[in-house]
């Protein structure tokens, strides 16, 4: 699965299970937050992709929530 | 008039020896034409004639490339060739493979024209269309009338030293070259007739073609994700304080295998970015923020998933070339598939 920022890109190159991520220089994270609120962050987009490999999918799909 | 001479390059099958039983035959020069070398000398009228013949199995070919490759290229040379002809083909992947290499050595060698023919999915074409031109044919031999007739074509232009016009107009493969040439209209108004006729929905040409991606069929969901095994691999450039494999900033030819044995966080002590393609700043003050080496050994920790792989993979994805990106995927999918990987998380920047 693919945890990204720009999901078009992940569209077009064929990502089957794609999680959009916060931003194209922190991924997986917010600088503007507290280290314990961008770890809570970074912790909830891991179990997203973890539900994400955990569904069934059919097509590409993006998992927004 | 005097006529260049041709030297062509055909597989077992073609010349006649056999099919898979005789794949392992060597290469072996004759005068002449052979098999399709007839319409192909045919197609040249007279212009040009083809003087010899050089054969080889498939499968030799691709087994002993270094010294079939030097042999082959030796007996072209005692024929004196002006030009070099391969095939066509069509879709017959080691044929194409090993016609492909034999126009790309003849060419660097003997710096003579050489013309190939293949199918457009050929796998010789993605390898070799950038050192020679490839006529595009059929997918197999009903297609050889035509096949020959273009290739003589623009060989005999090539011989003569003159302009190959675009794919389009010559029939052959594009060989993902740029060219500049002068327009009348400058790019903006361009693309403008370009959008607009696009808005009419009328056919338009872009000039810009766009790469054709691979489709894969998704596969089925982790059952157990408290038992799976569970890799990072990202293409946003993490690597280990200073990029001991030395990944390029930019148009990455490599990628790197890092080991995540004993590390429970991606800090900015051990790790950073090797991306030129983003500001760097927030990756290299937290790597996890790339790389969430931290959250997944929480989630390693709470039986959240059964364990983290003791490896992750790493490149740039910064103007890096399709078919680079292929090659790392497959390998990288190799690796992890020999190590009992369940599951995989790629980010991206």
């Amino acid at each position: 699965m693919h945890v990204c920022t720009i999901v078009p890109i992940s569209q077009t190159v064929g990502a089957n299970r794609i999680v959009p991520a916060v931003a194209i220089p922190h991924p997986l994270g917010d600088p503007t937050r507290t280290h314990e609120e961008e770890v809570q962050i970074r912790r909830n987009l891991v179990l997203k992709a973890l539900k994400a490999l955990g569904t069934e999918v059919h097509e590409q799909t993006v998992f927004t929530d | 008039m005097l006529s260049y001479r041709i030297v062509h390059y055909i597989n077992q099958f073609f010349a006649g020896i056999g099919g898979e039983e005789k794949a392992d035959y060597k290469p072996e020069a004759r005068e002449g034409v052979v098999g399709p070398g007839q319409a192909l000398n045919a197609a040249f009228k007279g212009r040009a004639q083809i003087v010899g013949t050089v054969i080889c199995g498939d499968s030799y070919f691709a087994e002993h490339m270094a010294e079939a490759s030097a042999e082959i290229l030796e007996m072209i040379r005692k024929f004196s060739p002006d030009a070099v002809v391969a095939g066509p083909a069509f879709n017959a992947g080691r044929y194409g493979t090993a016609s492909g290499a034999v126009l790309e050595l003849v060419s660097k060698e003997l710096k003579i024209p050489v013309v190939g023919g293949m199918y457009p999915e050929n796998p010789g074409v993605e390898l070799y269309r950038k050192s020679a031109y490839i006529v595009r044919t059929s997918d197999s031999a009903r297609g050889m009338g035509e096949a020959v007739q273009g290739m003589a074509r623009i060989a005999l232009k090539l011989l003569d030293g003159e302009k190959i016009g675009t794919p389009e107009e010559e029939g052959y493969i594009e060989r993902g070259l740029r060219k500049n040439i002068f327009l009348d209209k400058v790019g903006g108004e361009r693309a403008a007739e370009m959008l607009a006729k696009k808005l009419r929905g009328e056919p338009f040409k872009t000039e810009y073609p766009m790469p054709v991606f691979d489709r894969v069929a998704p596969n089925p969901p982790i059952h157990d994700m408290k038992k799976a095994v569970v890799a990072l691999v990202t293409s946003g450039g993490i690597v280990p304080k200073g990029n001991p494999d030395h990944i390029e900033a930019s148009s990455a030819t490599h990628y790197g295998e890092y080991s995540l044995a004993g590390v429970l966080t991606a800090d900015e002590e051990h790790y950073e970015t090797a991306h030129g393609g983003y500001d760097p700043t927030y990756a290299n003050k937290d790597p996890n923020r790339v790389l969430p080496v931290d959250v997944l050994r929480q989630l390693e920790k709470e039986g959240v998933i059964g364990k983290l792989h003791e490896k992750y993979y790493s490149t740039v994805g910064n103007g890096t070339s399709v078919g680079n990106a292929k090659r790392f995927g497959e390998e990288i999918v190799g690796k992890l598939k020999k190590d009992g990987v369940d599951a995989v998380i790629v980010t991206s920047t």
